[in-house]
């Protein structure tokens, strides 16, 4: 198991070095550079001012000079300067992760937390009119857009309260702090909740069918304790899969519902860099994420052995 | 009895009247609210051609002159003084001398002197050390040659000839003085002046604060404590937070027509008002190259446009036909009407400019069994490609077969450059509504901003001759003339000029849309809450 992990944490840091190469080539790949969308708010290009700006900024090197640049600054700690706001790269992505983790957390507690007993009522009363209710309901979050489903939800607090939640870092009561965060949370990890709903319904339905929970139930334990005990605690695994691979995903829905909610998460900040091709925002940003997932990945890994005996990995 | 109601009417008249009084007298204090519609680049007017920056940052500086800020129709007429306190002509139109107001500090404590008026307009002229990142109104400055303070509190502005309309450009939003003690670098992030409000920070993507400057030259104002710009780039969220009455005001002119219906319908008590923004949605050819480097082509596409088709389409019939100079009432240059519609393509009869259009590229070699297919590019945002479908649809009509050509914002001035394009669908905004900045700017040869590089010596003698020329009414008349030939030389044909809407709460008082610039309203100094 020891060399696994060891293994498994090499093979993160040279899938990191990979990803580094990729989003630094892809960005550069990308048209256009910082230099012209200034010019482009200008309304003009002048040559000389964007030679110059472009030297400033050190873009006029090599591309392997820059990568270079960026690496061993990376590794020194220092992310570089912020082409936008000339502020320090870190200095702008740090304040904006909290804000950003709190609303992901959120949105996989409610997932979790709405999608797993959800599923397991539905497979338990498969068939009937709760089930069938239950499904339209992951259903109808599959299929609406998170943007949508944020509009959606401003417009009622608007027609209904006369107000709407704008961000403040500081809310003054737990009312506004629930708008703050609980309520975009709802909207990004709706889809999530439906996705986990179904694939603990489809998990539980498999599990209910096998010899053991017959044999459970013909030993009688009770219906509570054959569908939590001993039914869901085989079916959690897909649904720890899948959740796992939502948290990687999840952050398309941050930056809509980020933008919708206007909370200046590292989502959102993240499409506004890429807009003005801001380089040392957008490639540390990315890389931060990609070692989200990529940690994501390895937990739910790690999860797998430890609620399941059968799985061991071995050297 | 009677003496008693005779008492209680005098005092509630009294009372009403000193109501009014009060209603009516600017309150000191509150922070003004207000979204603004994107995270801009930077806090440095000067280097920036958007009402972004000027929005939220005009109020921390002051110009030499300016524009009245409660007149909504900026002119000659209602420039009055700020860092000047007067101003006079000399030399025969060559010299412009201004007398400096002394006492006033800038933000950090230094005083201000006339340096600083050197330094800014050496740099803006290019001719200084500190040089701007940007520099787009650099051609502003084309007529003067040197600055020359004499001591610390006059300054002459010595030009190469004659230019009445320079009082107009400084008098913009858009040329705040800077101080010298402080670099372009930190302009760009932490910006000092002399205005009435003090920077307080910039978050990217998140806010703009700015502080009531206790120490403003002018006492007793401003009136507010503060203005907080929440950035919401989300169109729909930023009204909903209005309606919902999470701010005092919209970011100006950013409600569009549609949208101002829902404002009105959910928040009745906003005060509205639509008003022209000078900025015109045009079409940019590239006469150089085939097919439109034959003027019959050119002339015909002009002939087929509907333009009224475009402005109900657009703006629900709430915008404006011209030509290059913004229409009447709110435009001081445009043509008559009459003139106007002696303009190919500008007469009321559609039908009738069409068969002309489709006569004239019958002459060109082409028809229906021959359809001229051309690219239309334009850029990937709606108020540019929603014109250009309609564009290619009315088109088709004259045996032209358009197909959009999505550019995205980042290549979009180098396509442009590069000539890599046929036709093009382009919007343009004037700061000044005045013809020295319009056609020096778009249509002089060799402009930074003369996309198609138009270029025609009659033309180009006739805007210096309306530049020099004093006397307004005939400086106006060159104006249309040349506005018409421009027209008919399908230099850069004007489609329509757009109209917008501004909203704020009913509480919010001295605040003045302008009708024909969107970037010289935004001191804030007389702007106070009646709450």
């Amino acid at each position: 198991m020891f060399a696994y992990i060891v293994r498994r944490l090499a093979l993160m840091l040279v899938t990191l070095f990979g990803i580094s190469v990729i989003i630094f080539v892809l960005l550069r790949v990308v048209p256009g550079n910082i230099v012209d969308i200034l010019f482009d708010a200008a309304g003009f290009v002048d040559q000389a001012d964007k030679a110059n700006l472009e030297k400033e900024l050190g873009l006029s090197q090599p591309i392997a000079v820059q990568y270079m640049q960026w690496i061993g600054g990376l590794l020194h700690g220092d992310l570089g300067y912020s082409y936008v706001s000339e502020k320090p790269a870190l200095q702008e992505i740090l304040p904006r992760i909290p804000i950003t983790a709190r609303l992901a957390g959120l949105a996989l507690l409610f997932s979790a937390s709405i999608g797993i007993p959800l599923g397991v009522i539905s497979a338990v009363h498969q068939g009937t009119r709760l089930d069938y209710a239950l499904r339209v309901v992951s259903l109808s979050g599959l299929s609406l857009p998170s943007f949508w489903l944020g509009l959606l939800i401003l417009m009622a607090s608007v027609s209904l309260f006369g107000s709407m939640p704008i961000f403040n870092p500081n809310p003054a009561t737990w009312t506004e702090a629930f708008a703050i965060y609980c309520v975009p949370a709802m909207a990004v990890g709706f889809r999530s909740a439906a996705l986990t709903m179904r694939i603990t319904r489809s998990s539980m339905l498999e599990i209910l069918r096998q010899d053991y929970i017959r044999t459970a139930r013909a030993k009688g334990a009770s219906e509570t304790a054959v569908n939590y005990h001993h039914a869901l605690k085989n079916a959690i695994l897909p649904v720890i899969t899948v959740i796992g691979i939502e948290a990687a995903f999840l952050i398309g829905g941050l930056i809509v519902t980020e933008t919708v909610f206007n909370i200046p998460g590292v989502a959102r900040f993240l499409v506004e860099a890429l807009r003005w091709r801001d380089y040392p925002i957008v490639q540390n940003l990315v890389m931060l994420i990609a070692v989200v997932v990529v940690v994501a990945n390895f937990t739910v890994d790690m999860l797998y052995a430890a609620i399941d005996p059968r799985i061991r990995y071995t050297d | 009895m009677r003496s008693v109601r005779a008492l209680a009417a005098v005092v509630a008249s009294l009372l009403t009247v000193s109501g009014f009084a009060l209603a009516g007298e600017p309150k000191q204090g509150g922070i003004l609210k207000v979204y603004h519609r994107d995270s801009p680049a930077s806090a440095s007017i000067h280097e920036e051609a958007t009402f972004s920056v000027n929005g939220p940052f005009m109020a921390v500086f002051n110009n030499l002159v300016m524009y009245k800020q409660d007149v909504k129709q900026n002119s000659l007429e209602s420039i009055v003084p700020d860092l000047a306190e007067s101003w006079a002509w000399a030399n025969g139109g060559k010299t412009l001398n201004f007398k400096l107001r002394q006492g006033v500090k800038w933000h950090d404590g230094k005083p201000f002197t006339s340096a600083d008026v050197k330094c800014t307009f050496d740099m803006l002229m290019g001719k200084s050390e500190q040089k701007f990142r940007k520099n787009p109104r650099k051609s502003w400055y084309n007529q003067v040659a040197d600055i020359t303070p004499n001591g610390d509190f006059e300054v002459a502005f010595n030009l190469k000839r004659p230019q009445p309309a320079l009082l107009a450009l400084l008098a913009s939003g858009y040329t705040p003085v800077y101080p010298c003690h402080v670099s372009p670098g930190d302009m760009r992030t932490k910006p000092i002046g002399t205005g009435p409000f003090k920077f307080v920070e910039f978050k990217a993507n998140e806010s703009i604060k700015i502080t009531r400057n206790p120490d403003y030259w002018k006492k007793g104002l401003p009136h507010l404590d503060g203005i907080e710009y929440t950035i919401i780039t989300n169109r729909s969220t930023a009204i909903l937070a209005f309606i919902a009455g999470k701010f005092d005001m919209t970011f100006p002119t950013e409600v569009s027509i549609p949208l101002l219906k829902d404002v009105k319908t959910q928040a009745p008590n906003a005060v509205c008002v639509v008003e022209p923004v000078n900025v015109s949605t045009n079409i940019i050819v590239n006469s150089s190259s085939p097919p439109f480097d034959n003027l019959d082509i050119r002339r015909a596409m002009a002939l087929a446009l509907d333009r009224k088709a475009f402005i109900s389409i657009m703006f629900q019939g709430q915008a404006d036909i011209g030509g290059t100079m913004l229409p009447a009432p709110g435009g001081l240059w445009a043509m008559p009407k009459e003139m106007l519609e002696s303009i190919p393509g500008y007469g009321p009869d559609i039908n009738a400019n069409r068969e002309t259009a489709r006569k004239l590229m019958e002459k060109a070699g082409y028809g229906p069994e021959k359809r001229l297919a051309v690219k239309i590019a334009t850029r990937n945002i709606p108020i540019y490609r929603d014109p250009a479908v309609i564009l290619i649809d009315q088109l088709k009509g004259i045996y032209i077969d358009g197909e959009l050509d999505v550019v995205e914002t980042a290549n979009w001035f180098s396509k442009v450059a590069r000539k890599d394009y046929s036709l093009g669908l382009n919007l343009t905004g004037n700061a000044v509504d005045d013809p020295d900045q319009s056609f020096y700017e778009n249509y002089s040869c060799g402009s930074e901003r003369n996309y198609t590089n138009y270029c025609n010596k009659d033309i180009e003698k006739l805007i210096d001759q309306q530049s020099q020329e004093a006397d307004a009414a005939k400086r106006k008349k060159l104006v249309w003339e040349i506005d018409k030939k421009l027209q008919e030389d399908v230099a850069r044909p004007i489609i329509y000029h757009s109209r917008a809407g501004s909203c704020w709460q009913p509480y919010v008082k001295g605040i003045t849309i302008m009708v024909n610039s969107s970037y010289n309203g935004y001191r804030y100094e007389d702007v106070w809450m009646d709450k």
